[in-house]
């Protein structure tokens, strides 16, 4: 009887060894976190360096005279803006005389700024004849340069550049021509081979659109899916085997799903391809089996006892479902549908199938328009050879990671507001 | 014997010694291949059970039984645990329906009507038939949700007055209003064991029911909580009829007319409550009473 021998309050060996085994369970719990938080903190600071400068763009103010020889033409769209972007910045360096050195210094400015200076005058086709200070965009190697991305001490050769471009720079800056701005482009347009035009618009879109569909879609049919399996089916074996295909379907790579949209939805049904529409039902195919285990998970959880009362007082098998079970399954259901959703957003490789990997200036307007979704917008951004689209494609994840964080604080939250305790 | 089926009786003088005028009633073996002895029948029964055999899957759990229960009685169900007390009160209103192993043959009549006829509907003969389970299972709504909700969904009022007027004397009938009048909006999850019982019972009351079926309505709660209820149910009975599982044999002799003593599946004695807990006629009932069994 050792155990009666030993005091309480004076352990053991055993007690003591198993005491140093809870500690050393607890030190290593306490170690694996702080490991995975360390890969966190990386991972969030190498984007955020990388990307947080493509939020600001660098701008130069050029004196533009809209002289009235430039806009002969009936249609004022077709006049010669770019060349009236040259000679601006032409006149405002006069020492500039060669062909060489001319070339090099139209090279600062964006083509972007042709176009601006066109909208301008269709705004207002009164300012032709006047002279105005405007800010257009510097080209992205300018940008890059200002943002110290390229290294200054380079030899000339290797630099994007050159010695006689960083002088005329130089002289920007002294003379307040040159600016770094917020960049609201980045914000309000498509995507661009230029990368100083190149904005997520365009992508966030295009998301917007895929996972309204995937949402309206899914949602729905995950639900009544999850309902109908849980509550009415009769256990035989039909049920079993759709069970087991659900539970399949969750572990499908997700390419096949867009082999199958390919297959069927693009070549069979004829939805056009390239559009959030194809890219929100391939994603909702995808997204169902999450939504429909999710859901069962919560239906499950329900105690019976809340479906014993409510049968108890004569509530038919559909008032029990509806009226008790399904509005205290909703939070678990809805953070089911937040992370399937959330899976949806972060997805690529069912959308590369299905032709969304397509280069897409426009910002789509509609559900049928062709699109780009935020990862696949990522994924065209890294594989760009400008040094510029580097710090896009950061940039990009930043706003793909601000989403997602917010889908899934938001689903706790619902959870938290809609939890009804017993 | 008979029990009193007036309702104008007074409520606590039900078993009269009386002779047996009943032809199925004998305070003999009624049915000795059943070894079912005491006063199973009555004269105007509220609910009758002919020869129920309820299989969950292979396994039987209730082995041909017949009981009636009266109208204004309370009938007690006592017995050894497993021994399907349980099981044979969720067959008065169907709720072993949900349980998908469970076969119930035989039949069972509510005023006449077999409710196990393919052509009754279980929602109206569960809003006859309510029931009270063991452990409090108030809807996690407000308490005042929770006893509107059967009226509403029987249609029972068509404005909000008349609703209230339900809410207001199911909660006095239970004996909880004065404790709740002033919160009706809090969550009923809020209360205590004990109110979260009779607010469950004010509840199965709320529908108007003929019958409440209780599975050991009192096994969670503290004595005080417990003599509350069980002057609920001796309120109750003047109305309606109680079937009442318990484990505890004082309760079945202070809030019962009759005393039914089950044994693995078999009934082995119905009677008068006092009779059954003085001079049990079958010596399983006996021994189970003394104490030298379960
Ligand atoms: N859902 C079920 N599936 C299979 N067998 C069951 C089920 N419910 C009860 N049984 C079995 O039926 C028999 C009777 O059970 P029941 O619950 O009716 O007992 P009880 O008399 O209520 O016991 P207790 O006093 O412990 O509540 C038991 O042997 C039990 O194992
Ligand atoms: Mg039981």
């Amino acid at each position: 009887m050792s155990t009666t021998k030993n005091n309480l309050l004076t352990p053991d060996k055993a007690l003591k060894k198993r005491y140093r085994a809870e500690k050393r369970f607890q030190r290593m719990g306490i170690f694996a976190i702080f490991i995975s938080l360390c890969f966190i903190v990386f991972l969030f600071t190498t984007i955020i360096t990388d990307g947080y400068t493509a939020f600001t763009q660098t701008y130069i103010e050029l004196d533009v005279h809209f002289d009235k020889k430039y806009f002969m033409e009936e249609n004022l769209a077709n006049a010669n803006f770019p060349s009236l972007v040259k000679h601006s910045l032409y006149a405002m360096f006069p020492q500039v005389k060669s062909r060489r050195d001319k070339k090099m210094l139209k090279k600062l400015i964006s083509p972007a700024a042709a176009y601006t200076l066109q909208q301008m005058v269709k705004d207002d086709p009164k300012i032709i004849g006047s002279s105005k200070k405007i800010w257009v965009l510097a080209d992205d190697d300018v940008d890059m340069m200002i943002k110290g991305k390229i290294n200054r001490n380079l030899n000339n050769q290797n630099r994007r550049i050159k010695d006689l471009q960083l002088a005329w720079i130089d002289t920007l800056i002294k003379e307040g021509k040159l600016e770094k701005r917020f960049n609201t482009q980045f914000f309000t347009s498509g995507d661009s081979r230029e990368p100083e035009l190149a904005g997520i618009l365009g992508a966030l879109a295009g998301s917007f659109f895929t996972l309204l569909i995937t949402l309206s879609l899914s949602f729905p049919i995950g639900v009544a899916t999850a309902v109908y399996l849980e509550e009415f089916a009769p256990a035989n074996k039909w049920t079993d085997l759709i069970e087991v295909n659900i539970n399949n379907l969750a572990a499908v790579p997700s390419i096949i799903f867009g082999l199958l949209g390919l297959a069927i939805f693009i070549n069979f049904w004829g939805i056009p391809r390239s559009t959030p529409l194809i890219g929100g039902i391939v994603l909702a195919l995808m997204t169902l089996p999450t939504i429909i285990i999710a859901g069962r998970a919560s239906l499950k959880s329900i105690p019976p006892s809340i479906r014993e009362a409510a049968l108890g007082v004569g509530a038919s098998k559909m008032q029990t479902v509806f009226h008790h079970v399904l509005p205290l399954a909703m939070p678990g259901m809805l953070t089911g549908t937040i992370i399937g959703m959330a899976q949806a957003l972060g997805e690529t490789a069912p959308l590369l199938m299905i032709g969304m990997v397509a280069f897409i200036a426009d910002v789509p307007a509609s559900l049928t328009d062709p699109a780009a979704v935020l990862p696949v917008q990522i994924y065209l951004w890294a594989d760009s050879p400008e040094r510029a689209f580097t710090e896009k494609t950061s940039a990009a994840i930043m706003i793909l990671l601000a989403f997602l964080i917010s889908m899934n604080s938001l689903s706790v939250y619902l959870r938290k507001k809609f939890e009804i305790k017993w | 014997m008979e029990i009193a089926t007036n309702p104008t009786d007074t409520p606590f003088s039900i078993i009269m010694p009386k002779p047996i005028d009943h032809e199925n009633s004998s305070d003999q073996i009624v049915q000795p291949d059943r070894e079912t002895v005491g006063i199973p029948f009555v004269k105007h029964p509220r609910m009758s059970c002919r020869d129920v055999v309820v299989r969950y899957g292979d396994k039987q759990a209730i082995n041909s039984i017949s009981i009636d229960v009266g109208k204004n009685e309370a009938l007690a169900m006592i017995g050894p645990s497993g021994c399907g007390k349980s099981t044979f009160l969720r067959c008065l209103n169907r709720m072993n329906d949900t349980i998908p192993s469970c076969r119930v043959e035989g039949s069972i009549c509510l005023d006449g009507i077999d409710i196990y006829d393919p052509a009754t509907d279980v929602v109206p003969l569960r809003a006859r038939v309510g029931m009270v389970f063991q452990k409090p299972n108030p809807f996690p709504k407000s308490i005042y949700d929770n006893v509107a909700y059967g009226p509403q969904i029987h249609g029972l009022t068509s404005t909000k007055a008349e609703l209230d007027t339900i809410v207001e004397t199911s909660l006095s009938k239970a004996g909880l209003w004065d404790e709740v009048k002033d919160r009706l909006q809090e969550p009923g999850t809020g209360l205590s064991g004990g109110q979260q019982q009779r607010l469950c019972i004010a509840r199965a009351i709320a529908v108007s029911p003929e019958v409440i079926l209780m599975d050991e309505p009192c096994s969670a709660l503290d004595p005080i909580a417990t003599a509350k209820v069980e002057e609920l149910i001796a309120e109750l009975r003047t109305q309606y009829s109680i079937v009442i599982v318990t484990h505890a044999m004082q309760q079945a002799a202070r809030v019962s007319q009759r005393t039914a003593y089950f044994h693995l599946g078999d009934l082995v004695e119905v009677g008068a409550t006092d009779k059954v807990f003085t001079n049990p006629l079958h010596k399983l009932t006996e021994d189970y009473i003394t104490g030298r069994f379960g």
